[in-house]
């Protein structure tokens, strides 16, 4: 009887040990600065299908190397540099003043580096007649000044807009080059009833079955089921489809590049890592995902 | 023997008194940690911002207004289907169905409470969400109503499962008496087993509220997540943005100590705010309702 009760309490005490112990040990060499012997890589979702991709190529060919890749979003990821908890920061926009300057606060220099390409398809339902709009076109439509498919050339329908949430990359992206084309004083925010979604799932889905729906995702996630408008930068063409070439070129008007940033020059296997993604093998792995290469 | 289980007893007793006391213990540390994160949102943001119009953080919008709007809306349109169905369903199960139904619905129910609620969010986007959108001729599917339809499926079990233990608790005197007296079975359900139980019956509502009320990815799913105030019956038909589906949505991206960090524990405490005054309100309902019955049975 004794025995017993003395052994059943220590068992949930030992489960809990072991958790304890072995969060910090995962988390920790990410966290030491130099050379780190587990390269840690945290960021934007958009990229992190590529990023793992990436890190699986290089670990195969060098199996004393260690990578981490971990999504959650750009903010998260620039935070996790700042804070040393991330060796890389994946980002699918350029870094903010306010985050350089925060940055700098603690010490960190951002050094910034171009690793891939990304096109920003524009995507409505298969059946929609629409099959191309200008980059005004496509403002007026999110800043809520176009409301109706027949006012761009389609059915008499409502359109019903659709952006990933604030927190993404693309949609601040999207903000800053669709619907204020550019313009750095224009102040044009998203119509209130456009419908933010958390995932580019999500906006699959509803453009996959809703007639209605107009939404926006990264050339690697269209898929068959759907169809991509040709966009146009001046307000009378050319109208031109999104892919690795249109972009390569400079024809495909909104297309953004995808960044790494780490803390100052990176030094050691965190610098061969770089040296490696910026060459031959990464950049093709680059085309193989739906991205453009970069050179 | 005896002298070593006296200083085993009193470790488990003050073991026992320790695990009740945790529980205000964590409330009051839960309360002083959104107080302490969420108030400086007050001193940051123009109290012009926060009860304007306007939710879009990126560019320093602030309004709680419509994210409690989208909030009660869903909850609201979660409570008009779940209550009705739940309290019917529950005294089906109690006193009508024959006691084999019973005894197949009963655990059915309670495995319909177990189903994870991303499951049934996949299930609204994929089932739900266009069913909607082409039988009411709505523009899209991701509405109030898909997120209200798909609360209510989660508050049902727990309601009509707790409404079902306090039908039952009912002693069957009373149910005796009443037949006796000449009443219908409908009439001495209806008049008699259902007030009679009518303690149990709000509370197993209040926890089903309190589950919809609380429910974030299955929301986020199928609501659209616009933060639009559409005042009148179409507000139900329309996008809405609940306050759970901002927090989940963006506390992960924001940094630590920014001014939408604090507003989005403002957000919290609207919301902590909300669910403590509906059960302190719920509680003080059923303490006055005790007191009543008390005397009038003795």
């Amino acid at each position: 009887m004794l025995r017993r009760t003395r052994v059943h309490p220590a068992l949930p005490v030992l489960a809990l040990l072991a958790i304890a112990c072995s969060g910090p040990r995962d988390a920790a060499p990410g966290a030491s600065a130099g050379a780190p012997r587990v390269i840690t890589d945290i960021g934007s979702d958009t990229m992190v299908n590529l990023a793992l991709a990436w890190a699986e190529a290089y670990v195969a060919a060098r199996p004393e190397v260690r990578l981490s890749v971990t999504g959650g979003g750009t903010g998260t990821g620039i935070t996790a540099l700042i804070n040393g908890t991330a060796d890389i920061a994946n980002a699918s926009r350029e870094m903010k003043k306010e985050e350089v300057a925060e940055a700098r606060a603690k010490g960190v220099e951002p050094k910034e580096h171009v690793v891939a390409r990304d096109a920003i398809a524009i995507i409505v339902h298969k059946s929609n007649p629409v099959a191309r709009l200008t980059i005004r076109q496509l403002s007026d439509i999110y800043a809520g000044k176009i409301s109706n498919w027949r006012e761009v050339g389609g059915d008499d329908r409502p359109i019903v807009r659709l952006s990933r949430e604030t927190n993404s990359g693309t949609h601040v992206f999207f903000l800053e080059a669709v619907v204020r084309r550019g313009d750095k004083k224009d102040k044009t925010l998203l119509s209130t009833d456009t419908l933010l979604l958390p995932s580019s799932e999500g906006i699959t889905a509803e453009v996959v079955q809703n007639p209605n729906a107009i939404g926006y995702e990264g050339l690697g996630y269209v898929t068959e089921e759907m169809k991509v408008v040709a966009v146009s930068k001046g307000d009378d063409g050319p109208f031109v489809m999104p892919s690795a070439d249109t972009v390569d070129d400079g024809r495909y008007p909104i297309a953004r590049d995808l960044y790494f940033y780490t803390r100052g020059e990176p030094q050691g296997p965190l610098g061969d890592y770089i040296r490696w993604v910026l060459g031959g093998d990464a950049q093709r792995i680059v085309r193989q995902l739906g991205f453009v290469p970069v050179n | 023997m005896a002298r070593t289980r006296h200083p085993f007893e009193a470790a488990i007793e003050a073991i026992i008194r320790l695990s009740g006391y945790s529980a205000i213990i964590f409330v009051a540390l839960i309360s002083l940690f959104l107080l302490r994160e969420g108030l400086p949102a007050f001193g940051e943001v123009p109290l012009a911002s926060l009860f304007g119009a306007r939710w879009y953080p990126i560019e320093g919008f602030y309004a709680l207004g419509p994210l409690i709007w989208g909030s009660l809306v869903v909850t609201v349109g979660a409570a008009l289907f779940a209550v009705p169905l739940g309290v019917a369903a529950a005294m089906f199960i109690a006193e009508v169905a024959p006691r084999w139904l019973r005894e197949i619905l009963k655990p059915l129910v309670e495995i319909l409470a177990g189903l994870p609620s991303v499951v049934l969010g996949f299930l609204g986007v994929v089932v739900l969400v266009p069913a909607i959108r082409e039988s009411l001729g709505l523009p899209t599917g991701l509405t109030a109503l898909t997120g209200s339809l798909l609360l209510a499926g989660m508050a049902l079990p727990t309601i009509v499962s707790v409404a079902e233990d306090a039908l039952d608790a009912v002693p069957s005197a009373y149910k005796i008496g009443s037949l006796a007296l000449g009443a219908s079975r409908w009439q001495t359900l209806w008049r008699v087993t259902l007030p009679a139980a009518r303690t149990g019956v709000l509370t197993a509502i209040m926890l089903g509220i309190g589950r919809a009320i609380g429910e974030t990815m299955a929301v986020m799913m199928v609501t659209g997540n616009a933060p639009v105030v559409l005042l009148g019956p179409q507000a139900l038909v329309a996008p809405v943005r609940t306050m759970t589906a901002t927090v989940a949505a963006e506390m992960g991206e924001v940094a630590r100590g920014s001014v939408h960090y604090h507003v989005l524990f403002t957000v919290g405490l609207v919301l902590f705010a909300i669910s403590f005054v509906v059960n302190v309100l719920a509680s003080m309902v059923l303490l006055k309702r005790r007191a009543a019955s008390g005397r009038m049975l003795s």
